[in-house]
């Protein structure tokens, strides 16, 4: 599950992971607003007449309607900071872990410095991340760039497929573009 | 005081084939000896989440109307889905909470404001257009049919106390063959 950064390309552009997003069969997406990713994706997301957004109160209440959801065969992804992934965990380990449901999030990693892997920013915010998905036994993968958005729809429906869940992380604030 | 069973030996007269009801932990016990049905989701896991369950089958199936019975230990864990709820206001979702001011799975100890808190008055507060509570059983009894006819998002705060004890069976909680049955019997029709 470990990633080593191998590029420096500086570009992410939100349209770009929406439209992986989609390409994946997500119609519905559940967020609590984050500042990393606030203007390339969740703004764009409001305004996506073909995805349906679910502003919740707390990310752990995404866990349990994304759960609701897959039983009646939707798609869902939440769109969340690393903090509010952290306090999701508890019901990631329930619904993802011990019922082997495609609980999906696309995870802000706030505060992550460009072109420092996560592991290894001094952010202890960030650096915790990986490791506690590794331990967690949860399939993550880095979107830092464009070079990483082909990862995305592959990614969701493996998800979906075996089921599992999985946690993308964004690596960087994405463009309003 | 009611007696949690003997309420739900009521609503499980108004509950139909067609109906998902969400139930959690002692109040899932209960249910599923009253009311045997592959539509039960007895399946939260983590506690907090029922009415967050119940939303993504309410909006995930609106053709079905999503009953959740929930305990007042696990709503005050997730305050915020009655906000939530209450602004996604699924018409087909009816949420009833158990208040009997303990966590009754977890040695019977009061919750925080036992026998203060108000929820009906903070699901109304949070949105919700239509709720309801009930201390007499007979009362409930005459107007429980009308509660389930009304549109959703509907709230009903259940004041009771354990009734017979259930069996315990964690197994068909946390099984594999549980969720598999109700996403057959969801499939089905």
């Amino acid at each position: 599950m470990i990633e080593p950064l191998t590029r420096t390309d500086d570009r992410l552009r939100g349209s770009s992971i929406i439209a992986a997003v989609k390409s994946a069969g997500i119609n519905i997406v559940l967020s609590v607003p984050d500042i990393w990713t606030s203007k390339g994706l969740l703004f764009p997301i409001a305004d996506d007449e073909e995805l349906r957004l679910i502003r919740v109160c707390k990310e752990d209440e995404a866990v349990g309607i994304s759960a609701g959801l897959f039983f009646c065969g939707q798609r869902a992804i939440s769109l969340v900071q690393s903090t509010g992934l952290l306090d999701s965990l508890n019901a990631m380990r329930a619904m993802g872990l011990q019922y082997k449901q495609p609980i999906c999030m696309l995870v802000g990693l706030l505060g992550k410095e460009p072109d420092v892997a996560p592991r290894d920013s001094k952010n202890v915010g960030v650096s915790i991340i990986e490791p506690v998905l590794d331990a967690m036994g949860i399939t993550h993968h880095l979107v830092d760039s464009e070079a990483d958005i082909p990862k995305i729809r592959p990614a969701i429906d493996a998800a979906y497929e075996k089921p599992e869940p999985l946690i993308l992380l964004i690596g960087r604030r994405p463009d309003a573009s | 005081m009611m007696k949690r069973d003997e309420c739900f030996e009521i609503l499980a007269r108004h509950v139909t084939e067609d109906d998902i009801v969400v139930a959690i932990y002692s109040s899932a016990f209960d249910w599923i000896t009253i009311r045997q049905s592959p539509l039960n989701y007895i399946f939260t896991g983590a506690m907090g989440l029922g009415s967050s369950h119940a939303l993504g089958l309410a909006l995930g199936r609106p053709d079905r109307r999503v009953i959740v019975l929930d305990g007042d230990g696990s709503l005050l864990m997730n305050l915020g889905s009655l906000v939530t709820v209450a602004s996604v206001a699924p018409p087909n979702l009816y949420h009833f909470v158990s208040v009997n001011g303990t966590y009754e799975a977890n040695g019977g100890h009061p919750i925080p404001g036992q026998s203060v808190v108000d929820f009906k008055g903070i699901a109304n507060s949070a949105g919700y257009p239509n709720c309801f509570e009930f201390s007499d059983l007979r009362q409930f009894e005459n107007e429980v049919a009308s509660v389930l006819g009304q549109t959703g998002p509907v709230f009903a705060a259940l004041e009771v106390e354990q009734g017979k004890q259930s069996v315990l069976d964690y197994k068909i909680m946390h099984g594999a063959k549980t969720r598999e049955e109700f996403q057959a019997a969801l499939n089905a029709k």
